[in-house]
């Protein structure tokens, strides 16, 4: 029985291994596609070319200054929304769950809207403060969430919190919908950008905003996965193996927010990545979350720097918000799952 | 006729015409006070005779009469009429499928007529009004069948929360290409405010061309409204009580797109009127469908005059969008929903 069972997990760590070259191969090659596509073109030896440093200045300048800070934004963003998803999949026992669905993007949409209003009149925001504004959002409808999800004796009933976090989003979606009305037309151009959800930060003082968060969350996320494991069984299970569930859950959602909220603060009201890159995962990985966490990363960043190739592709020379393409993708198959699921 | 006495007999609808009534008669004439209200307040400061004078015997030589009679009357009515058109169309849906969170807002109908509608702005930005709102009824359609498909094709059927689930994501695909198409076309500001839901456009032309379907629509509505009372008994019930059960919710939902289509084509995709009102008119009045959708139709015109009003008042001289007023009022009432899973029907 015992070796039995080593045995399978023998075999599954080692279909993870694949999977996470597999996914290493396709990141190469997209980031590769992604650096040639563009307004101005580059031949793939032109990119490498000039990432060893043998390239021209113009060439320099477009990947370097322009190119670069976003693909790293985009995979970075990717990976953070996916992991984000994870975790609040497995806590709350729920498929369908998703920072996005649950309204902590909307949240941290709604301070990083405040943010930009207040400072409009004035100097540029100061970058590396967006995060912050973004993470109060999202820290603090999160607890809106909670607060109004749980019910004594009961806790959180899953399809409460889906329920009431769509009703939070609504709520949080109008008062934005006051807010943006009253923006001159210029702010009100970049919210409206924002808000579709638009890698929007072109340089690298977005990246260094955003990496700490990362750097300290998704191995935290990774550490906490036997956790996560015991938390996604039933409640009862996780009780009587003696984990102190609360306070693991608070922690957990803490990550899980934590995360959207720094990932939004720089991609803006981006749907349904934490919804899909986690489900993507799932399948190829299985359910424990030792190896689900690292592939929903990687899941996560090549659908975004995917979507994000693609929007800069499709409507040349204009660029559509990554955000809505991955609607336009995650939406359907987001129902896919919604009609396949059973009661 | 024999069938829905059987069925009065057999299930003891529960039903309080009297309450009904008074709701009818009471309501009707706070409607009328808040028409008064909605026409005297505004930007110009005009005297209430003045008011008075330009509705009753209107002199298109007074510029203050103009204002009334061009600007502000029709946007009071169009309010009325399209609150009436969101709150029938939600206590139908919520009838028909016995489902507590059914509304246009939350079923992403309201979503498809707003892409029919970005669609046109962006191809055909001259389009008479006439043609804009049969896209806004296709639109409306779309969402429709999409989310009705899709929840329907899951094991163990349209449950409420797969429905809103559908919904929501119907609305985030639909909302996308209208935002894509709004920012291609730069004409997203426009939209906006739109989007947001605003009377403050409406003219008289646009009220001619709306009134027939919404007339329409509304005794459409009170015409099924004895089998919508049976629908929501259960559809197993109604069946036996010999009620043509595929019928009627065609019917019925053929008379939810014209309403909810038409009232988004004038408003913009104003959510939870549609939701809120056949709660508070079910609470009020029984479970009757012959008081619930009349009672709704005149708490709904009710609800949007006086958002209208607060749309003006919240930040003047500028203008809320009305949609966002309701559901600053609609989502507290949804999270009481969503906590009460007892369900009274």
């Amino acid at each position: 029985m015992v070796v039995q069972l080593s045995q399978t997990e023998r075999m599954k760590s080692r279909r993870f291994i694949y999977i996470m070259l597999i996914f290493t191969i396709l990141m190469i090659v997209l980031l590769l596609i992604s650096m040639d596509t563009g307004l101005i073109r580059l031949s793939p030896i032109d990119v490498v070319k000039t990432l060893l440093g043998a390239g021209t200045a113009k060439n320099e300048l477009i990947l370097f200054d322009f190119r670069l800070p976003r693909i790293v934004l985009s995979v970075l963003v990717g990976a953070g929304l996916a992991v984000s998803g994870v975790i609040l999949q497995g806590i709350s026992r729920n498929v369908l769950a998703d920072p996005g669905i649950l309204g902590i993007n909307a949240g941290a949409g709604l301070a990083v809207i405040l943010f930009i209003s207040f400072y409009s009149s004035k100097e540029a925001a100061p970058v590396f403060l967006l995060p912050f504004s973004a993470l109060m959002g999202a820290g603090l409808t999160a607890l809106l969430i909670y607060l109004l999800a749980f019910r004594k004796g009961e806790g959180i009933a899953p399809t409460r919190l889906i329920l009431v976090g769509i009703a939070v989003a609504a709520g949080i979606s109008a008062v934005m919908i006051v807010l943006t009305t009253r923006l001159d037309p210029r702010s009100f151009q970049l919210a409206a950008i924002w808000l579709a959800g638009s890698i929007w930060g072109t340089n690298w003082k977005f990246v260094l905003a955003l990496v700490p968060w990362l750097v300290i969350l998704l191995p935290y996320a990774i550490y906490k996965a036997r956790v996560l494991n015991v938390l996604s069984m039933h409640e009862q299970a996780a009780i009587s193996l003696g984990t102190a569930i609360e306070r693991e859950r608070l922690a957990l959602i803490s990550t899980a927010v934590a995360l959207a909220g720094s990932c939004v603060a720089v991609g803006g009201g981006i749907g349904f990545v934490g919804l899909i890159g986690p489900h993507l995962a799932r399948r190829l990985v299985g359910p424990n979350h030792q190896h689900l966490i690292p592939a929903s990363a990687m899941a996560g960043g090549l659908l975004l720097i995917a979507a994000d190739t693609l929007a800069r592709y499709i409507l040349q020379p204009s660029e559509i918000p990554v955000g809505i393409v991955v609607s336009v993708i995650g939406a359907p198959y987001f129902l896919y799952l919604l009609a396949k699921s059973k009661a | 006729m024999s069938g829905s006495t059987a069925a009065n007999e057999a299930t003891k609808v529960r039903s309080h015409p009297f309450i009904a009534a008074v709701i009818l008669i009471i309501g009707t004439a706070l409607l009328g006070l808040g028409l008064a209200v909605s026409i005297s307040v505004g930007a110009a400061d005009i005297k209430l005779r003045t008011v008075w004078e330009a509705v009753v015997h209107f002199n298109p030589d007074i510029t203050q009469q103009q204002i009334i009679h061009q600007l502000r009357l029709p946007r009071a009515l169009a309010g009325a009429l399209v609150g009436a058109c969101f709150a029938v169309a939600g206590a139908m849906m919520q009838g028909m499928t016995r489902n507590p969170l059914a509304s246009p807002g939350l079923l992403g109908i309201n979503a498809g007529s707003a892409f029919a509608l970005a669609v046109c702005f962006a191809f055909y930005p001259g389009i008479q009004f006439k043609f804009l709102i049969l896209f806004s009824f296709a639109g409306a359609a779309l969402s429709a069948g999409i989310v009705y498909g899709i929840g329907s094709l899951a094991k163990g059927g349209l449950t409420p929360v797969r429905l809103v689930l559908a919904g929501v994501a119907v609305s985030a695909l639909l909302s996308a290409f209208s935002e894509g198409i709004a920012i291609y076309y730069q004409i997203g500001q426009d939209l906006a405010f739109w989007f947001a839901g605003g009377v403050a456009g409406t003219n008289w032309t646009q009220i001619q061309i709306m009134l027939p379907w919404m007339i329409g629509g509304l005794i459409g509505a009170l015409i099924l409204s004895r089998s919508i009372t049976v629908l929501s008994l259960g559809e197993e019930v109604a069946a036996g009580l010999g009620h043509r059960t595929v019928q009627v919710k065609a019917a019925g939902t053929v008379i939810v797109l014209i309403l909810a289509g038409t009232a988004v084509s004038v408003v913009g995709p104003v959510g939870f009127v549609g939701l809120v009102i056949p709660h508070v008119a079910r609470f009020l009045v029984g479970v009757d469908y012959r008081w619930i959708i009349p009672c709704s139709a005149v708490l709904g015109a009710l609800l949007m005059v006086v958002a209208d009003i607060g749309a003006r008042m919240v930040n003047p001289p500028f203008e809320t969008p009305i949609g966002a007023i309701t559901a600053l009022v609609g989502v507290p009432f949804f999270l009481y929903l969503a906590r009460k899973e007892r369900r009274e029907w």
